[in-house]
């Protein structure tokens, strides 16, 4: 409480960014539309690109700068236009179906939130920076992204599922260390992007083959059943 | 109590009653503004209340005592809420006799003798509607408690005045869980006022309307009085919103009439804003059905449950 007033203004910039992911992740995870899932995504990368920033501005990091940056081309806006792309050439603009229904997943995603944040509890001691408290809530946007993809059932989601979770990371690894060297950071942005490049053809492959994405299908180990 | 106090106090009510119905015409007529119609005069709510004390009530030949006492109840509980909540002064009286909680209870209450009041004449859509508010209520209320529990655990008090001068005389900071309690109050607030993504208080629907059917069988001054507590209920809300998360401008320490007068001002500007934003979120959203509603409720209870373990997480 009063330890609160004593916080300089960035690092409550930054502890606001981190409920504001947190909040977008649950948006995404109870987001029943594919096209406002993709727009969540790339808010969720805006405010990834924001909290990068101010920390790189705190702390006189500059390579974070650049990752920020990295973050803003490629998640807020390159891979959302390939995935608006990929919507309207594979035409599928239905809602998406769960697993669960919607509560039950909400239900399930405060029990991972509280698990995560008891996960980061021992951790945030060990770590040096002043950003380390939002490690938690790191941890907890990777599990939701990682419920996302267990839940959907459809190859689009569970895709963006899969990009949000990268998201999460991002954040754990500026959060805890402030940020990973730029070598390992421009590795994962091109492994995402080619990742989605082949999960798009993939997904033309899945559609061919099925005549819907919906991945149950793969399970099948014959045709005929 | 001092002499001084319970005027103060009977000050802050009468002007609460009084600009309960203008908060309702002014969230009407921005609505209409905002969907291209010709919108209707500010007053209407006023002129609709005194059209209706002027009319002879006609009360079925079947109803109980209840039905006769409940729109009594019901604006009396309303009034003592607002009475409760500090809206233009901290220091009153009332308001430091009930907490959030005992406010919660009120609403509570209210709610409860108006179900009963529309299963009394056992008509199909009293029924319904009676139905359908205990639905909408179970779920909203717990969610209205966990915000209020995340204010409190900020201020370390379920006084609303105290938590009132708790974060007008800390430092300006940002608190995040207070985005997530915020985000949740504004979704139980849609769903306890009746409006729009949960119910519709424009139409008279037979399948979608829930408070309408409630006090579909009541007339004239019983009529009056549960159009009157609906206004009041909003002005309510509102301003446990304005409380909790802009309670700027709110008169503190003395509290005498002048103070009262000179916080006025600032609370009608304050809810202009707060029925231009509600008139926007109608405008923008359709109306759900009604099996959507332990989702959309769910949510809420859910980000306010968040609000707290991000309060306990980042200690603000």
């Amino acid at each position: 409480m009063a330890a609160m007033t004593g916080i300089p203004i960035w690092a409550q910039l930054i502890n606001l960014l981190a409920a504001v992911l947190l909040l977008l992740a649950f948006a995404m995870l109870s987001q029943r539309r594919v096209l406002s899932l993709i727009n969540l995504f790339a808010a969720q990368g805006f405010a990834l690109a924001c909290s990068t920033a101010i920390v790189a501005w705190a702390t006189g990091q500059t390579h974070l700068y650049g990752s920020a940056a990295l973050t803003l081309l490629l998640k807020v806006a390159l891979l959302p236009w390939l995935l608006h792309r990929l919507v309207r050439k594979l035409d599928v603009r239905w809602d998406v179906e769960g697993l669960l229904n919607i509560p039950t997943t909400m239900l399930v995603g405060i029990v991972l939130v509280v698990f995560a944040f008891n996960l980061a509890a021992p951790i945030e001691q060990l770590a040096s920076t002043i950003t380390r408290s939002t490690l938690g809530i790191a941890m907890a946007c990777v599990m939701l992204a990682f419920l996302m993809m267990i839940t959907r059932r459809k190859a689009i989601p569970q895709v963006i599922g899969f990009l949000a979770m990268e998201n999460g990371l991002f954040f754990a690894a500026t959060s805890a260390t402030y940020g990973m060297p730029m070598v390992v950071e421009l590795g994962i942005a091109l492994d995402v992007l080619v990742a989605m490049l082949i999960l798009g053809v993939f997904f033309f492959q899945i559609r061919e083959q099925f005549d819907s994405l919906d991945l149950k299908h793969l399970e099948k180990l014959k045709e005929s059943e | 109590m001092t002499v001084s106090g319970f005027l103060s106090q009977l000050l802050q009510l009468a002007i609460a009653l009084l600009l309960a119905p203008l908060l309702l015409g002014w969230v009407n007529q921005c609505r209409a503004w905002l969907q291209n119609k010709s919108a209707p005069s500010l007053l209407l709510p006023y002129r609709t209340i005194r059209k209706l004390f002027h009319k002879d009530a006609v009360v079925a030949e079947n109803a109980s005592a209840m039905f006769r006492i409940t729109p009594y109840v019901v604006f009396a509980a309303m009034a003592l809420a607002a009475a409760i909540v500090p809206s233009l002064a901290t220091n009153l009286p009332f308001a430091r006799a009930a907490d959030a909680i005992a406010l919660v209870g009120l609403f509570a209450l209210a709610r409860v003798f108006i179900a009963l009041a529309a299963m009394d004449l056992g008509t199909a859509f009293g029924s319904m509607g009676a139905r359908r508010e205990m639905f909408v209520g179970f779920l909203a209320e717990p969610a209205l408690l966990m915000v209020l529990f995340t204010a409190s655990l900020i201020s370390g008090s379920t006084l609303l005045p105290t938590i009132v001068e708790t974060f007008t005389q800390r430092d300006l900071a940002i608190y995040p869980s207070l985005a997530f309690a915020g985000v949740a109050f504004t979704m139980v607030s849609l769903a306890e006022n009746a409006r729009i993504p949960v119910d519709n208080p424009a139409t008279h629907l037979e399948l979608t309307m829930i408070h309408e059917a409630m006090i579909l069988e009541y007339s004239a001054r019983h009529l009056a009085l549960m159009e009157w507590a609906a206004a009041l209920k909003l002005f309510n809300y509102s301003c446990i919103g304005l409380a909790l998360f802009v309670p700027f401008g709110i008169a503190q320490g003395n509290a005498d009439a002048s103070a009262i007068l000179g916080a006025t001002p600032v609370l009608i500007a304050k809810l202009a804003g707060g029925g231009l934003g509600l008139a926007l979120i109608e405008t923008l959203s359709a109306k759900m059905r009604i099996f959507r509603t332990p989702e959309f409720l769910g949510t809420a209870f859910l980000l306010a449950v968040l609000g707290m373990l991000v309060n306990l997480l980042l200690g603000s």
